[in-house]
Protein backbone atom coordinates (compact mmCIF):
# COMPACT_ATOMS: atom_id res chain seq x y z
CA UNK A 1 0.00 0.00 0.00
CA UNK A 2 3.02 2.23 0.81
CA UNK A 3 6.13 1.74 -0.98
CA UNK A 4 9.07 3.87 -0.62
CA UNK A 5 11.75 3.73 -4.08
CA UNK A 6 15.00 4.90 -3.67
CA UNK A 7 14.03 7.78 -1.19
CA UNK A 8 16.50 10.55 -0.92
CA UNK A 9 16.01 13.73 1.05
CA UNK A 10 19.51 16.34 1.13
CA UNK A 11 18.47 19.56 3.05
CA UNK A 12 18.96 22.92 2.12
CA UNK A 13 22.12 23.08 4.50
CA UNK A 14 23.72 20.28 2.58
CA UNK A 15 22.85 17.68 5.13
CA UNK A 16 21.92 14.24 3.41
CA UNK A 17 19.25 13.04 5.85
CA UNK A 18 18.07 9.37 3.94
CA UNK A 19 20.23 8.19 1.18
CA UNK A 20 18.22 5.82 -1.16
CA UNK A 21 15.78 4.37 1.30
CA UNK A 22 13.69 1.20 -0.48
CA UNK A 23 10.67 -0.08 1.74
CA UNK A 24 7.01 -1.26 1.33
CA UNK A 25 4.75 -1.49 3.78
CA UNK A 26 0.97 -3.91 3.28
CA UNK A 27 -2.23 -2.48 4.82
CA UNK A 28 -3.03 -3.29 8.28
CA UNK A 29 0.69 -3.72 9.04
CA UNK A 30 1.88 -1.73 11.92
CA UNK A 31 5.99 -0.82 11.41
CA UNK A 32 8.03 0.30 13.93
CA UNK A 33 11.40 2.71 12.64
CA UNK A 34 13.75 2.33 15.30
CA UNK A 35 17.46 4.23 15.30
CA UNK A 36 19.77 6.88 16.37
CA UNK A 37 18.50 10.29 16.47
CA UNK A 38 19.77 12.10 13.28
CA UNK A 39 18.83 8.36 11.45
CA UNK A 40 16.30 9.81 9.69
CA UNK A 41 13.19 8.64 10.48
CA UNK A 42 11.54 11.88 10.94
CA UNK A 43 12.50 13.14 7.44
CA UNK A 44 11.22 9.67 6.60
CA UNK A 45 7.55 9.86 7.54
CA UNK A 46 7.37 13.48 6.56
CA UNK A 47 8.42 12.88 3.57
CA UNK A 48 5.52 10.24 3.11
CA UNK A 49 2.93 13.36 3.87
CA UNK A 50 5.71 15.80 2.02
CA UNK A 51 5.65 17.90 4.82
CA UNK A 52 9.10 17.69 3.96
CA UNK A 53 9.64 17.26 -0.10
CA UNK A 54 12.11 14.58 -0.48
CA UNK A 55 14.74 15.34 -3.45
CA UNK A 56 14.96 12.42 -5.14
CA UNK A 57 13.04 8.54 -5.19
CA UNK A 58 9.47 7.95 -5.09
CA UNK A 59 6.84 7.39 -2.83
CA UNK A 60 3.59 5.61 -3.95
CA UNK A 61 0.47 5.42 -2.11
CA UNK A 62 -2.22 3.14 -2.90
CA UNK A 63 -0.18 3.07 -6.53
CA UNK A 64 -0.24 6.88 -7.16
CA UNK A 65 2.91 8.82 -6.96
CA UNK A 66 2.86 11.08 -4.15
CA UNK A 67 6.05 13.10 -4.99
CA UNK A 68 4.89 14.04 -8.53
CA UNK A 69 1.09 15.08 -7.05
CA UNK A 70 -0.44 18.87 -7.73
CA UNK A 71 -0.47 20.95 -4.69
CA UNK A 72 -4.17 20.28 -5.11
CA UNK A 73 -3.79 16.27 -5.20
CA UNK A 74 -1.56 16.43 -2.24
CA UNK A 75 -4.09 17.83 0.07
CA UNK A 76 -6.38 15.17 -1.07
CA UNK A 77 -3.67 12.87 -0.18
CA UNK A 78 -2.69 14.11 2.93
CA UNK A 79 -6.08 13.63 4.06
CA UNK A 80 -5.74 9.37 3.97
CA UNK A 81 -2.62 9.65 5.76
CA UNK A 82 -3.55 10.78 9.14
CA UNK A 83 -0.17 11.87 11.32
CA UNK A 84 0.31 11.79 15.58
CA UNK A 85 3.12 14.09 16.50
CA UNK A 86 6.22 13.80 18.81
CA UNK A 87 4.90 16.88 21.78
CA UNK A 88 1.22 16.20 20.76
CA UNK A 89 0.85 19.43 18.56
CA UNK A 90 -2.19 20.17 19.26
CA UNK A 91 -3.12 23.95 18.58
CA UNK A 92 -3.19 24.89 22.39
CA UNK A 93 -5.50 27.42 22.22
CA UNK A 94 -8.12 25.91 20.05
CA UNK A 95 -10.58 23.40 22.20
CA UNK A 96 -10.31 19.63 22.46
CA UNK A 97 -13.35 19.56 19.64
CA UNK A 98 -11.64 21.91 17.65
CA UNK A 99 -8.39 20.01 17.54
CA UNK A 100 -10.28 16.97 16.90
CA UNK A 101 -12.41 18.48 14.47
CA UNK A 102 -9.71 20.27 12.59
CA UNK A 103 -8.65 16.56 11.38
CA UNK A 104 -11.75 17.00 9.04
CA UNK A 105 -10.91 20.46 7.41
CA UNK A 106 -9.45 18.28 4.29
CA UNK A 107 -13.10 17.81 3.74
CA UNK A 108 -14.84 20.86 4.42
CA UNK A 109 -15.03 24.19 2.79
CA UNK A 110 -12.99 27.50 4.22
CA UNK A 111 -15.98 29.17 5.56
CA UNK A 112 -17.86 25.88 7.27
CA UNK A 113 -14.21 25.25 8.69
CA UNK A 114 -14.07 29.34 9.73
CA UNK A 115 -17.27 29.70 11.26
CA UNK A 116 -16.91 25.57 13.51
CA UNK A 117 -20.32 24.81 11.06
CA UNK A 118 -19.06 21.37 10.51
CA UNK A 119 -21.33 18.82 9.44
CA UNK A 120 -23.08 16.78 11.96
CA UNK A 121 -21.95 13.34 10.56
CA UNK A 122 -18.19 14.91 11.68
CA UNK A 123 -19.22 15.99 14.59
CA UNK A 124 -21.16 12.49 15.92
CA UNK A 125 -17.99 11.22 14.67
CA UNK A 126 -15.89 13.73 16.70
CA UNK A 127 -17.70 12.63 20.03
CA UNK A 128 -17.41 8.90 19.57
CA UNK A 129 -14.02 8.87 19.01
CA UNK A 130 -13.35 10.84 22.14
CA UNK A 131 -15.55 8.58 24.18
CA UNK A 132 -13.60 5.65 22.63
CA UNK A 133 -10.68 7.62 24.19
CA UNK A 134 -12.15 8.27 27.00
CA UNK A 135 -12.46 12.20 26.81
CA UNK A 136 -15.67 12.84 25.46
CA UNK A 137 -16.38 15.38 29.16
CA UNK A 138 -13.48 17.39 28.42
CA UNK A 139 -15.24 18.41 24.80
CA UNK A 140 -14.79 22.29 25.42
CA UNK A 141 -11.66 22.28 27.64
CA UNK A 142 -8.65 23.78 25.95
CA UNK A 143 -6.24 21.58 24.62
CA UNK A 144 -3.18 23.07 27.16
CA UNK A 145 -5.28 22.39 30.08
CA UNK A 146 -5.19 18.63 29.59
CA UNK A 147 -2.41 16.36 31.07
CA UNK A 148 0.37 14.91 28.53
CA UNK A 149 -1.53 11.32 27.96
CA UNK A 150 -5.06 13.16 27.40
CA UNK A 151 -3.69 15.79 24.76
CA UNK A 152 -1.83 12.49 22.74
CA UNK A 153 -5.50 10.75 23.21
CA UNK A 154 -6.70 13.98 21.40
CA UNK A 155 -3.72 13.86 18.76
CA UNK A 156 -4.82 10.47 18.00
CA UNK A 157 -8.21 11.37 17.74
CA UNK A 158 -7.44 14.24 15.35
CA UNK A 159 -5.55 11.62 12.96
CA UNK A 160 -8.18 8.97 13.50
CA UNK A 161 -11.07 11.20 12.65
CA UNK A 162 -9.22 12.32 8.57
CA UNK A 163 -10.61 8.27 7.97
CA UNK A 164 -6.93 7.55 6.81
CA UNK A 165 -5.70 4.42 5.62
CA UNK A 166 -2.02 4.94 6.98
CA UNK A 167 -1.05 6.39 9.67
CA UNK A 168 2.43 7.99 10.29
CA UNK A 169 3.07 8.30 13.49
CA UNK A 170 6.53 10.00 15.13
CA UNK A 171 7.86 9.80 18.52
CA UNK A 172 4.05 9.29 19.83
CA UNK A 173 5.48 8.33 23.24
CA UNK A 174 8.99 10.56 23.63
CA UNK A 175 7.40 12.88 26.42
CA UNK A 176 5.24 10.43 28.62
CA UNK A 177 5.72 8.49 31.76
CA UNK A 178 6.12 4.67 30.82
CA UNK A 179 2.92 3.63 31.87
CA UNK A 180 1.27 6.45 29.63
CA UNK A 181 3.48 5.44 27.04
CA UNK A 182 2.50 1.78 27.10
CA UNK A 183 -1.13 3.27 26.91
CA UNK A 184 -1.20 5.57 24.18
CA UNK A 185 0.83 2.68 22.53
CA UNK A 186 -1.80 -0.15 22.95
CA UNK A 187 -4.48 2.56 21.86
CA UNK A 188 -2.72 3.31 18.71
CA UNK A 189 -2.12 -0.22 17.79
CA UNK A 190 -5.85 -1.06 19.04
CA UNK A 191 -7.30 1.41 16.88
CA UNK A 192 -4.59 0.51 13.78
CA UNK A 193 -5.77 -2.81 13.96
CA UNK A 194 -9.86 -1.96 14.03
CA UNK A 195 -9.55 -0.17 11.09
CA UNK A 196 -7.10 -2.32 9.46
CA UNK A 197 -4.57 0.60 9.15
CA UNK A 198 -0.96 0.46 8.19
CA UNK A 199 1.20 2.11 10.65
CA UNK A 200 4.43 3.63 10.99
CA UNK A 201 6.00 4.25 14.14
CA UNK A 202 8.88 6.33 14.98
CA UNK A 203 10.31 5.17 18.20
CA UNK A 204 13.20 5.53 20.27
CA UNK A 205 12.32 3.31 23.06
CA UNK A 206 13.02 -0.63 21.58
CA UNK A 207 11.47 -2.47 24.48
CA UNK A 208 8.07 -0.83 23.49
CA UNK A 209 8.73 -1.35 19.83
CA UNK A 210 9.13 -5.05 20.39
CA UNK A 211 6.36 -5.28 22.45
CA UNK A 212 3.62 -3.56 20.25
CA UNK A 213 4.37 -3.84 16.38
CA UNK A 214 4.83 -7.18 14.06
CA UNK A 215 7.88 -5.77 12.37
CA UNK A 216 11.19 -3.69 12.71
CA UNK A 217 12.70 -1.86 10.70
CA UNK A 218 16.04 -0.16 11.69
CA UNK A 219 17.10 3.17 9.77
CA UNK A 220 21.03 4.30 10.34
CA UNK A 221 22.43 7.25 8.77
CA UNK A 222 19.50 7.44 6.42
CA UNK A 223 19.66 3.86 5.72
CA UNK A 224 18.14 0.46 6.15
CA UNK A 225 20.28 -1.45 8.28
CA UNK A 226 17.29 -4.20 9.55
CA UNK A 227 13.96 -5.12 8.37
CA UNK A 228 12.63 -8.10 10.25
CA UNK A 229 10.31 -9.26 13.08
CA UNK A 230 10.22 -7.77 16.30
CA UNK A 231 12.07 -11.17 17.77
CA UNK A 232 15.02 -10.67 15.55
CA UNK A 233 16.49 -7.72 17.58
CA UNK A 234 19.37 -9.36 19.16
CA UNK A 235 22.61 -7.21 20.29
CA UNK A 236 24.46 -7.52 17.17
CA UNK A 237 21.43 -5.99 15.08
CA UNK A 238 20.89 -2.93 17.87
CA UNK A 239 24.83 -2.72 17.52
CA UNK A 240 24.39 -2.34 14.00
CA UNK A 241 21.75 0.74 14.30
CA UNK A 242 23.10 2.07 17.16
CA UNK A 243 26.79 1.28 17.06
CA UNK A 244 29.26 -0.03 19.37
CA UNK A 245 27.86 -0.50 23.14
CA UNK A 246 27.60 -2.77 25.88
CA UNK A 247 24.35 -3.49 26.16
CA UNK A 248 23.34 -5.54 29.17
CA UNK A 249 26.44 -4.95 31.75
CA UNK A 250 26.31 -1.85 33.66
CA UNK A 251 29.33 -1.69 35.91
CA UNK A 252 28.66 1.05 38.18
CA UNK A 253 25.56 -0.18 38.73
CA UNK A 254 26.34 -3.11 41.65
CA UNK A 255 28.21 0.08 43.57
CA UNK A 256 26.08 2.83 43.29
CA UNK A 257 23.57 0.16 44.76
CA UNK A 258 26.11 0.36 48.12
CA UNK A 259 26.94 3.45 49.01
CA UNK A 260 25.26 6.52 47.18
CA UNK A 261 28.44 8.87 47.23
CA UNK A 262 30.13 6.75 44.81
CA UNK A 263 28.29 8.77 41.98
CA UNK A 264 30.29 11.61 42.93
CA UNK A 265 33.30 9.54 42.64
CA UNK A 266 33.15 8.36 39.47
CA UNK A 267 31.54 11.64 37.90
CA UNK A 268 35.12 13.09 38.59
CA UNK A 269 36.84 10.04 37.33
CA UNK A 270 35.25 10.10 33.99
CA UNK A 271 36.38 13.61 32.80
CA UNK A 272 40.11 13.27 33.79
CA UNK A 273 40.44 9.90 32.01
CA UNK A 274 39.07 10.89 28.79
CA UNK A 275 41.71 13.83 29.36
CA UNK A 276 44.83 11.89 29.12
CA UNK B 1 43.17 21.87 44.01
CA UNK B 2 45.61 21.44 47.32
CA UNK B 3 48.52 22.55 45.17
CA UNK B 4 48.54 26.79 45.36
CA UNK B 5 51.17 27.03 42.41
CA UNK B 6 48.30 25.13 40.30
CA UNK B 7 45.65 27.92 41.09
CA UNK B 8 44.35 29.39 37.85
CA UNK B 9 43.10 33.15 37.70
CA UNK B 10 39.78 34.11 35.83
CA UNK B 11 38.59 37.40 34.61
CA UNK B 12 35.91 38.40 32.81
CA UNK B 13 36.64 38.87 28.92
CA UNK B 14 36.44 42.30 27.65
CA UNK B 15 33.80 43.07 24.94
CA UNK B 16 36.61 44.72 22.63
CA UNK B 17 39.59 42.71 23.12
CA UNK B 18 41.93 45.35 22.62
CA UNK B 19 43.08 47.74 24.99
CA UNK B 20 44.24 50.37 22.66
CA UNK B 21 40.96 50.35 20.81
CA UNK B 22 39.08 49.91 24.40
CA UNK B 23 40.25 52.94 25.99
CA UNK B 24 40.00 55.06 22.90
CA UNK B 25 36.51 54.44 22.50
CA UNK B 26 35.91 55.37 25.71
CA UNK B 27 37.88 58.30 25.91
CA UNK B 28 35.99 59.61 22.60
CA UNK B 29 32.83 58.93 24.04
CA UNK B 30 33.59 61.15 26.99
CA UNK B 31 35.23 63.86 25.03
CA UNK B 32 32.37 63.96 22.70
CA UNK B 33 29.46 64.31 25.52
CA UNK B 34 31.58 66.89 27.26
CA UNK B 35 31.56 68.85 23.65
CA UNK B 36 27.67 68.23 23.04
CA UNK B 37 27.54 70.04 26.41
CA UNK B 38 28.90 72.85 25.41
CA UNK B 39 27.13 73.69 22.51
CA UNK B 40 24.26 74.93 24.74
CA UNK B 41 25.45 77.97 25.09
CA UNK B 42 23.20 78.72 27.91
CA UNK B 43 23.36 82.65 29.02
CA UNK B 44 22.41 82.06 32.67
CA UNK B 45 21.61 85.78 33.26
CA UNK B 46 19.04 85.36 29.94
CA UNK B 47 17.93 82.81 32.05
CA UNK B 48 17.48 84.12 35.30
CA UNK B 49 15.59 87.45 33.77
CA UNK B 50 13.47 85.29 31.70
CA UNK B 51 12.20 83.46 35.11
CA UNK B 52 9.34 86.07 35.71
CA UNK B 53 8.07 86.01 32.61
CA UNK B 54 8.18 82.00 32.95
CA UNK B 55 6.13 81.97 36.02
CA UNK B 56 3.66 84.61 34.59
CA UNK B 57 3.22 81.93 31.60
CA UNK B 58 2.27 78.97 33.57
CA UNK B 59 -0.14 81.58 36.06
CA UNK B 60 -1.80 82.24 32.50
CA UNK B 61 -2.65 78.45 32.75
CA UNK B 62 -4.32 78.35 36.73
CA UNK B 63 -7.03 78.22 36.68
CA UNK B 64 -7.74 75.97 34.04
CA UNK B 65 -10.83 77.23 31.97
CA UNK B 66 -13.33 74.26 30.95
CA UNK B 67 -16.32 76.54 30.71
CA UNK B 68 -15.87 79.23 27.43
CA UNK B 69 -14.66 76.86 25.20
CA UNK B 70 -16.05 73.86 26.26
CA UNK B 71 -18.39 73.10 23.06
CA UNK B 72 -14.69 72.98 20.75
CA UNK B 73 -13.22 71.06 23.86
CA UNK B 74 -16.06 68.41 23.30
CA UNK B 75 -15.89 68.52 19.23
CA UNK B 76 -12.27 68.18 19.34
CA UNK B 77 -11.91 65.34 21.25
CA UNK B 78 -14.55 63.67 19.81
CA UNK B 79 -13.19 64.52 16.73
CA UNK B 80 -9.95 62.42 18.13
CA UNK B 81 -11.57 60.00 19.25
CA UNK B 82 -13.29 59.47 15.97
CA UNK B 83 -10.21 59.51 14.20
CA UNK B 84 -8.51 57.22 16.50
CA UNK B 85 -11.00 54.93 16.40
CA UNK B 86 -11.31 54.51 12.38
CA UNK B 87 -7.38 55.05 11.86
CA UNK B 88 -7.07 51.97 14.14
CA UNK B 89 -9.68 49.62 12.50
CA UNK B 90 -8.24 50.75 9.40
CA UNK B 91 -4.82 50.30 10.19
CA UNK B 92 -5.11 46.85 11.31
CA UNK B 93 -7.17 45.07 8.87
CA UNK B 94 -4.83 46.41 6.60
CA UNK B 95 -2.05 45.42 8.65
CA UNK B 96 -3.11 41.69 8.71
CA UNK B 97 -2.34 40.45 5.12
CA UNK B 98 1.18 42.69 5.48
CA UNK B 99 1.87 41.07 8.25
CA UNK B 100 1.27 37.40 6.97
CA UNK B 101 3.16 38.26 3.88
CA UNK B 102 6.16 39.54 5.92
CA UNK B 103 6.14 36.82 8.10
CA UNK B 104 9.13 34.54 6.75
CA UNK B 105 7.49 31.23 7.91
CA UNK B 106 3.94 31.72 5.66
CA UNK B 107 5.00 34.10 2.36
CA UNK B 108 6.68 33.23 -0.73
CA UNK B 109 9.70 35.37 -1.02
CA UNK B 110 8.33 37.22 -3.82
CA UNK B 111 5.36 38.67 -1.25
CA UNK B 112 8.08 38.74 1.51
CA UNK B 113 10.19 41.31 0.05
CA UNK B 114 6.66 43.58 -0.88
CA UNK B 115 5.68 43.40 2.76
CA UNK B 116 8.54 43.98 4.39
CA UNK B 117 8.83 47.17 1.96
CA UNK B 118 5.66 48.68 2.85
CA UNK B 119 6.63 48.11 6.69
CA UNK B 120 9.73 49.76 6.09
CA UNK B 121 8.18 52.71 4.85
CA UNK B 122 5.79 52.92 7.34
CA UNK B 123 7.78 53.31 9.84
CA UNK B 124 10.72 55.33 8.42
CA UNK B 125 8.72 58.57 8.78
CA UNK B 126 7.45 59.75 12.34
CA UNK B 127 4.04 60.75 12.63
CA UNK B 128 4.59 64.40 12.46
CA UNK B 129 6.30 64.33 8.96
CA UNK B 130 3.15 62.17 7.71
CA UNK B 131 0.85 64.46 8.80
CA UNK B 132 2.67 67.64 7.36
CA UNK B 133 2.56 65.45 4.00
CA UNK B 134 -1.17 64.28 4.16
CA UNK B 135 -2.29 67.95 5.06
CA UNK B 136 -0.77 69.29 2.10
CA UNK B 137 -2.12 66.38 0.20
CA UNK B 138 -5.71 66.02 1.32
CA UNK B 139 -6.10 69.65 3.20
CA UNK B 140 -6.41 70.88 6.51
CA UNK B 141 -8.96 68.48 9.28
CA UNK B 142 -9.16 65.17 10.81
CA UNK B 143 -9.15 63.15 7.26
CA UNK B 144 -5.46 64.23 6.80
CA UNK B 145 -5.10 62.87 10.84
CA UNK B 146 -6.75 59.63 9.92
CA UNK B 147 -4.71 58.78 7.12
CA UNK B 148 -1.46 59.32 8.59
CA UNK B 149 -2.68 57.38 11.57
CA UNK B 150 -4.17 54.93 9.48
CA UNK B 151 -0.43 54.75 7.70
CA UNK B 152 1.53 54.90 10.54
CA UNK B 153 -0.46 51.93 12.14
CA UNK B 154 0.41 49.71 9.32
CA UNK B 155 4.03 49.93 9.90
CA UNK B 156 3.92 49.20 14.19
CA UNK B 157 1.16 46.51 13.77
CA UNK B 158 2.56 44.53 11.35
CA UNK B 159 5.67 44.60 12.35
CA UNK B 160 4.99 43.18 15.53
CA UNK B 161 2.36 40.75 14.00
CA UNK B 162 5.03 39.74 11.61
CA UNK B 163 7.53 38.16 14.72
CA UNK B 164 5.00 36.59 16.56
CA UNK B 165 3.83 35.05 13.42
CA UNK B 166 7.68 34.15 12.84
CA UNK B 167 7.93 33.06 16.21
CA UNK B 168 4.64 30.84 16.26
CA UNK B 169 5.26 26.72 17.16
CA UNK B 170 5.87 25.05 13.70
CA UNK B 171 5.14 21.52 15.12
CA UNK B 172 1.22 23.10 15.77
CA UNK B 173 1.33 24.58 12.15
CA UNK B 174 2.55 21.58 10.63
CA UNK B 175 -0.12 19.12 12.57
CA UNK B 176 -2.56 21.36 10.64
CA UNK B 177 -1.01 20.92 7.62
CA UNK B 178 -0.86 17.58 7.69
CA UNK B 179 -4.42 17.10 7.41
CA UNK B 180 -4.86 18.06 4.29
CA UNK B 181 -6.10 21.80 4.83
CA UNK B 182 -6.26 24.21 2.43
CA UNK B 183 -4.17 27.28 2.80
CA UNK B 184 -6.69 29.36 4.45
CA UNK B 185 -7.71 26.64 6.82
CA UNK B 186 -4.13 26.14 7.88
CA UNK B 187 -3.51 30.29 8.46
CA UNK B 188 -7.25 29.94 10.66
CA UNK B 189 -6.31 26.86 12.29
CA UNK B 190 -2.64 26.92 12.52
CA UNK B 191 -1.97 30.49 12.80
CA UNK B 192 -4.45 32.09 14.13
CA UNK B 193 -5.35 30.98 17.62
CA UNK B 194 -1.06 31.22 18.02
CA UNK B 195 -1.53 35.03 17.11
CA UNK B 196 -4.68 36.24 18.47
CA UNK B 197 -3.96 37.30 21.93
CA UNK B 198 -0.82 38.84 21.12
CA UNK B 199 -3.08 40.46 18.01
CA UNK B 200 -5.54 42.09 21.03
CA UNK B 201 -2.94 43.41 22.82
CA UNK B 202 -1.34 44.80 20.48
CA UNK B 203 -4.35 46.33 18.87
CA UNK B 204 -5.42 48.46 22.34
CA UNK B 205 -2.12 49.40 23.05
CA UNK B 206 -2.31 50.61 19.09
CA UNK B 207 -5.40 52.26 20.25
CA UNK B 208 -3.56 54.21 22.60
CA UNK B 209 -0.90 55.16 21.12
CA UNK B 210 -2.93 56.95 17.98
CA UNK B 211 -5.09 59.07 20.66
CA UNK B 212 -2.25 60.38 21.80
CA UNK B 213 -0.91 60.71 18.23
CA UNK B 214 -4.00 62.66 17.05
CA UNK B 215 -3.23 65.67 19.88
CA UNK B 216 -0.06 65.84 17.92
CA UNK B 217 -1.18 65.24 14.59
CA UNK B 218 -3.67 68.14 14.99
CA UNK B 219 -1.26 70.79 15.72
CA UNK B 220 0.01 70.72 12.07
CA UNK B 221 -3.23 70.59 10.95
CA UNK B 222 -4.74 66.90 10.68
CA UNK B 223 -7.91 68.28 13.35
CA UNK B 224 -9.32 66.66 16.37
CA UNK B 225 -8.07 67.78 20.23
CA UNK B 226 -4.57 69.16 19.02
CA UNK B 227 -6.35 71.64 16.36
CA UNK B 228 -8.24 72.61 19.52
CA UNK B 229 -5.49 73.30 21.64
CA UNK B 230 -2.87 74.87 18.90
CA UNK B 231 -6.13 77.95 18.63
CA UNK B 232 -5.98 78.01 22.31
CA UNK B 233 -2.75 78.61 22.27
CA UNK B 234 -2.94 80.75 18.98
CA UNK B 235 -5.28 83.03 20.98
CA UNK B 236 -3.32 83.07 24.22
CA UNK B 237 -6.00 81.51 26.07
CA UNK B 238 -3.52 79.48 28.18
CA UNK B 239 -5.97 78.68 31.01
CA UNK B 240 -8.76 76.90 28.06
CA UNK B 241 -5.51 75.41 26.84
CA UNK B 242 -4.46 73.67 30.17
CA UNK B 243 -8.35 72.56 30.15
CA UNK B 244 -7.56 70.62 26.92
CA UNK B 245 -4.40 69.53 27.89
CA UNK B 246 -5.94 68.29 31.35
CA UNK B 247 -8.44 66.23 28.78
CA UNK B 248 -6.01 64.49 27.20
CA UNK B 249 -4.37 63.74 29.94
CA UNK B 250 -7.24 61.90 31.80
CA UNK B 251 -8.23 60.23 28.58
CA UNK B 252 -5.07 58.71 27.50
CA UNK B 253 -4.99 57.44 31.34
CA UNK B 254 -8.41 56.23 31.36
CA UNK B 255 -7.54 54.40 27.89
CA UNK B 256 -3.99 52.85 29.26
CA UNK B 257 -5.59 51.64 32.55
CA UNK B 258 -8.79 49.46 31.09
CA UNK B 259 -6.20 48.21 27.71
CA UNK B 260 -3.85 46.99 30.16
CA UNK B 261 -7.34 45.15 32.22
CA UNK B 262 -7.98 43.79 28.66
CA UNK B 263 -4.80 42.75 27.84
CA UNK B 264 -4.24 40.82 30.98
CA UNK B 265 -7.80 39.19 30.62
CA UNK B 266 -6.50 37.99 27.48
CA UNK B 267 -2.84 36.98 28.00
Amino acid sequence: MLRLEALHKRYATGEVALTGVDLEVPKGQVMALIGPSGAGKSTLIRCVNRLVPPTGGRIFFNNEDVTRLSSRKLLKMRRQMGMIFQEFALVERLSVMENVLSGRLGYVGFWRSFLRKFPQSDIDEAFRLLKRIGLDHMVDKRADELSGGQRQRVGIARALIQDPQLLLVDEPTASLDPKTSRQIMRLICELAHERNLACVINIHDVPLAKMFAQRVVGLRLGEIVYDGTPEGLNDDVLTEIYGEEDWHINKYAPKAAQQESSWDEEDTEEPAAMAS
Amino acid sequence: MTNLSLARTWKRQPFIENQTVRYSIYAGVILYLFLSFNTFEINWIRVWEGLPRGQKFLAGFAPPDFISRWEEIVDGVLESLWMTVASTVVGIFISIPVALGAARNIAHPSVYYFCRGIIAISRSFHEILLAIFFVKFFGFGPFAGFVTLSFATIGFFAKLLTEDIEDTSVSQSEAIQATGANWWQWINYGIQPQVMPRMIGLGLYRFDINFRESAIVGVVGGGGIGATLNTAFDRYEFDSAAAILIVIITIVFLVEYTSGIVRKQVQ
